[in-house]
Order: C-alpha cells, then sequence, then structure tokens
C-alpha cells in the first residue's frame, strides 16, 4: 500500500531534483535544445546584482518581520491567556487572516496602503499627521510589506505560544511570587525561557516565509520601486517564465534552498544556545 | 474588588483594540466594495446609498464563477486524494511490516525538506512535456500525494488499538477495507486535520496556477482574481479590485465561521502554514 507514495516520489521528487541539478550545468530556453555551458550560470549568479538585491531585501524584510512577529504573538497570546468569557471569539478573530489567500489580504493593503486615497493615510491626516509614501518609496516598501506580512500570520504564531503557556505549570508562578518575583520578573525568567523552543519555531517558520515572499510585492509593487522588494522567488518566476532561462532559474532555485537552510542553521544554533 | 474589576475591563478593551485591528479592514472592505466608486477614499464606513455596481463590473469583466467551479474542483480532487493516499500509506507504515519500511520513512522526512524551489521548475517542464499544460491534471497532479498528511496518518494510526486491526482480520477483511471500515471512522480528527490544511493550502495556491495555467477559462479563483488586480481590465478602480478579492474571501469565511475550531485546532497542532 506504500506503492502509490513510492510512485509519486519517483515523479515528483527524485526526476525533479536529478533535472534540476542538469540545469544548472545548461543553458535552455525550452524550445531549442539544451546546451552545456558548465559553470557559467553560477559564475553568472556570483555576479548578478539583481539576485544579491533580492537577497539583501529579503534580510531587509526578516529583520522588521521576525521581531515584530514574536513581540506580537507573545504580547497576544499572554492576553488570551486568562479564564475570560470570549476568549474563542477573539482567539478566532486573530487567526482570521491566517485563513484567507493571500491574495485577498494583499489586495486589501494595497488599497489601505495607497498614498492618495488610502484609509491609513487618510487617518494620519485625520490626525493632523503627513502622508507615508507606504508602497512608492524605497524606503518604505519593504517595511510596508514586512508590516502586511506580520499582520496576516501573527495569529497563527500566536496560537503557537498560547498552547506553550498553557503548558507551563501553574506552580512555577505561585512559588515565583512567594519569592516576591513581579509580574514582569516572572515573564522574563520563567515564560520566556519556557517558550524558548516556539521561539525557535516562530523564527525559522518566518525566516523561511520571508524567503519565499512572491505574492505580495507581485500584487503591490511588481517589485519596484527600483528593485526595493524584489524577492527571490519573484526574482525566479520572471528568468523562468518571463524570460525562459530555465537553467539560470533552476540555479538560482538551488542557491536560495542553499541559504535557506543555511541560515535557519544558524539560527537554530544561536537560539538553542542563547537560553 | 474595585481593582480587579476595572483590570478586566481593561484587559477586555486591550482584547478588543487587538481584534479590531484585524478585523476592520475586513469590514471596511466589505463597505469598500458597496460603496459608489468615488466615495472608497471617505473615513465613514456607511456609504450613502448601496451599490452592487463593483460586483456587477466583476461578473462582467472575468469569468469568475468559472474560476471559482475551478478551484472547488481542483481543491476537491486534491483534498480527497490526499485522504485515500496518504491514510493508505500511513497505514501500511503503522500496521504493515514489509521490507524497506525505514527506508520510505527516511525518503519521506527527505521529501518534506525539499524546499519548492528546487522542484518548480522541473515540475513545470515535466508537466509541459506530458501536454498537461493547462488542463487540470497540471493543477492537480502534483499535489496528489502528501508527505505530511502520511506523517500526521501514521502518528494517528499508531494510537489505536492493534486489536481492531487483528479482529477484522480474522473476520476475513482485505487490508483496503480495515482502513476504510475500521480505521477512517475511528480517525475522525486526523481527517479532518489533513483534510482542512490541504483544502485550505490548494484553495489558496497561486504561484503554481499562475505557471501552468495560460488560458483563461482554466485559471483558479485565486489565480484569476491576482492577474484581474494587476491587469488592466479593472481599469484601476478600487471598488472592482476589492469585489474580486471579496468574492474569493467569502467561501472561506463563511466556512471559518462555522468550523473555526477545527481550523485553529489543525492549524496549530501541525505546525504548518496554510
Amino acid at each position: 500500500m506504500s506503492s502509490p507514495y513510492l510512485i509519486f516520489f519517483l515523479i515528483f521528487s527524485v526526476y525533479p531534483i536529478l533535472f534540476s541539478l542538469t540545469l544548472v550545468f545548461h543553458r535552455w530556453n525550452i524550445i531549442s535544445p539544451m546546451k552545456f555551458v558548465g559553470l557559467e550560470n553560477i559564475s553568472y549568479l556570483i555576479h548578478d546584482p539583481l539576485f544579491w538585491k533580492s537577497i539583501t531585501n529579503t534580510f531587509y524584510f526578516l529583520l522588521i518581520h521576525i521581531p515584530l512577529q514574536v513581540v506580537l504573538a507573545l504580547v497576544l497570546a499572554n492576553a488570551l491567556n486568562r479564564k475570560m468569557r470570549g476568549m474563542t471569539f477573539f482567539r478566532a478573530s486573530f487567526f482570521l487572516p491566517v485563513v484567507i489567500s493571500g491574495v485577498v489580504v494583499t489586495i486589501l493593503w494595497k488599497s489601505l496602503y495607497s498614498t492618495e486615497t488610502g484609509l491609513l493615510n487618510n487617518l494620519l491626516i485625520h490626525l493632523g499627521l503627513f502622508k507615508i509614501p507606504w508602497l512608492t518609496s524605497v524606503h518604505w516598501a519593504m517595511p510596508s510589506i514586512a508590516i502586511m506580512a506580520t499582520w496576516k500570520n501573527v495569529g497563527l504564531y500566536t496560537v503557537f505560544f498560547l498552547a506553550g503557556l498553557q503548558g507551563i505549570p501553574r506552580h512555577l508562578y505561585d512559588a515565583a511570587e512567594l519569592d516576591g518575583a513581579s509580574a514582569f520578573q516572572q515573564f522574563i525568567h520563567i515564560t520566556v525561557p519556557i517558550l524558548n523552543p516556539v521561539v525557535l519555531m516562530v523564527v525559522i517558520l518566518s525566516t523561511i516565509n520571508g524567503f519565499n515572499l512572491f505574492i505580495e510585492p507581485y500584487v503591490t509593487t511588481g517589485g519596484g520601486p527600483v528593485n526595493s522588494t524584489l524577492s527571490v522567488v519573484l526574482y525566479i518566476y520572471r528568468q523562468a517564465f518571463s524570460f525562459y532561462k530555465m537553467g539560470y532559474a533552476a540555479t538560482l532555485g538551488f542557491s536560495l534552498a542553499m541559504i535557506i537552510f543555511i541560515v535557519t542553521l544558524i539560527q537554530k544554533r544561536v537560539l538553542e544556545k542563547d537560553m | 474588588m474595585n481593582k480587579i474589576l476595572l483590570g478586566k475591563i481593561v484587559h477586555y478593551l486591550l482584547l478588543l483594540i487587538g481584534a479590531l485591528s484585524f478585523l476592520y479592514p475586513f469590514i471596511w472592505m466589505v463597505s469598500a466594495t458597496l460603496k459608489p466608486e468615488n466615495e472608497i477614499a471617505n473615513l465613514s464606513l456607511i456609504p450613502s446609498h448601496i451599490t452592487f455596481d463593483s460586483y456587477r463590473a466583476v461578473f462582467d469583466k472575468i469569468p469568475i464563477v468559472r474560476s471559482f467551479l475551478n478551484s472547488l474542483f481542483v481543491s476537491s480532487a486534491i483534498t480527497a486524494s490526499v485522504l485515500v493516499f496518504s491514510s493508505m500509506v500511513g497505514y501500511a507504515m503503522t500496521f504493515l511490516s514489509f521490507r524497506g519500511k525505514n527506508l520510505i520513512f527516511y525518503i519521506m522526512l527527505f521529501t518534506m525538506m525539499i524546499p519548492f524551489q528546487i522542484t518548480l521548475i522541473p515540475t513545470y517542464i515535466l508537466i509541459v512535456k506530458l501536454g498537461l499544460a493547462d488542463s487540470y491534471l497540471a493543477l492537480i497532479l502534483p499535489f496528489m500525494v502528501s508527505a505530511f498528511g502520511i506523517f500526521l496518518f501514521k502518528q494517528y494510526f499508531s494510537s489505536i488499538p492493534r486489536d481492531l486491526i487483528d479482529a477484522a482480520r480474522i473476520d476475513g477483511s482485505s487490508e483496503v477495507m480495515i482502513l476504510f471500515r475500521v480505521i477512517w471512522p475511528n480517525a475522525f480528527p486526523a481527517l479532518v486535520t489533513v483534510g482542512i490544511i490541504t483544502f485550505l493550502t490548494t484553495w489558496n495556491e497561486v504561484l503554481w496556477p499562475l505557471i501552468v495555467i495560460r488560458e483563461q477559462s482554466m485559471m483558479t479563483m485565486p489565480q484569476m482574481v491576482t492577474l484581474f488586480a494587476i491587469g488592466g481590465s479593472a481599469e484601476s478602480q478600487q471598488g472592482v479590485i476589492l469585489a474580486s478579492a471579496m468574492l474569493l474571501a467569502i467561501p472561506v469565511i463563511i466556512i471559518y465561521i462555522f468550523f473555526q475550531r477545527y481550523f485553529i485546532e489543525s492549524m496549530a497542532s501541525s505546525g504548518v502554514k496554510g
């Protein structure tokens, strides 16, 4: 009864990986025959400013997205962790953007972010402040996308943290209270260390998420202004399906996978040692 | 006593602000799609008069109903296939002993770690070479078995007592019959979890359809709405674009309102993103 899986595995995992590896050393536009080019794709990649731009863009995204995500999810999870009425409703409303298609969220936020007619800028003007060029400025576009992505995913991570919080034995806090620890001290010395594995999971999932950014820049900015929101997957998509450079796109895919692997490995080392 | 009450009120206020920051944008979106185009920028949620012009324009300009049916068919087919095949493999991995079982287990672990960026392009080429571009099979075939589903089933099946299976075997049931008649009725939570996650991820998937489908009549709903939003046919009318997004959101919102507990628990227990 394992045969469906094995057949599937051969066709949709083994074959693509081997074929992808072959593509790395070839130039191919699907129509004309494949041409062996050795390491040309790799050397092109090393000198490709747009590839490195897309990588630094992603790190910029993660720098804003991860801390925001972890802090907000922790705050929301703590707020939900009380025996009070209505918690199901609040949990469900925090979680709503998680189940809604990224396309909907992106279209919605593109409207909210609109410089002239958007709700956010209207609100800022109403409060006597100034307009922010959310998606049209090189400096603001990526942070805006990071805020949007946080809004979409934070409910999921809140639920992870909530499960973690509910697993902490009550008597630890009682003992700390007897010893005269303040609520904040209890949070820092009991809650945070116990939740560390969850933090690690949230950081790694957010990182993978960040490297896979596609629909958000595709719909809101098209990678602009001046490539400031060009993501790696968007770049791969263009190389493969606008320019039909299959060999180079495969090279980009492999490099991205390697980078994700290395970055998450480093995060794991640092976070596990940290606490 | 008063201090406790005050604390409760402050706590509720904070929760309410949190809930509003997630719900308000959706409420605003509903209101924007029912307003005349020139009122969308107003802060007020209430339109001067309610109009369905934006929705009418969506139905006029793109075959959105067709794309909804496409999405429904593709997501249902994938979900059914994942439930059947993944539970079959999960069953074999839990209750049968055969050569190479451990090997298959490690292969599965490995599959789950391969990022899609590596397989994306070769899979696309495979679909093109098989002549399947612009077909339902292009959308369904690559997602019919899920290593994640197998894992979840395997984990859940381990908690089902072996006696159940032994008894059924003595009665002369075949393994396939045991799976569907004995195991499935006892594995409801696992079926719900795998079902919800599979359906939601495939319903929301947009990159893959963008790659393998070019013909409008074959497009999935998120794909069609995406292309409508960035393409020219909406003539940059905010209300019309938002209305198309709203139509995409409505089915999921309706199901979510009724089954939110299952959605949240499924996704929280699996640790994956939809």
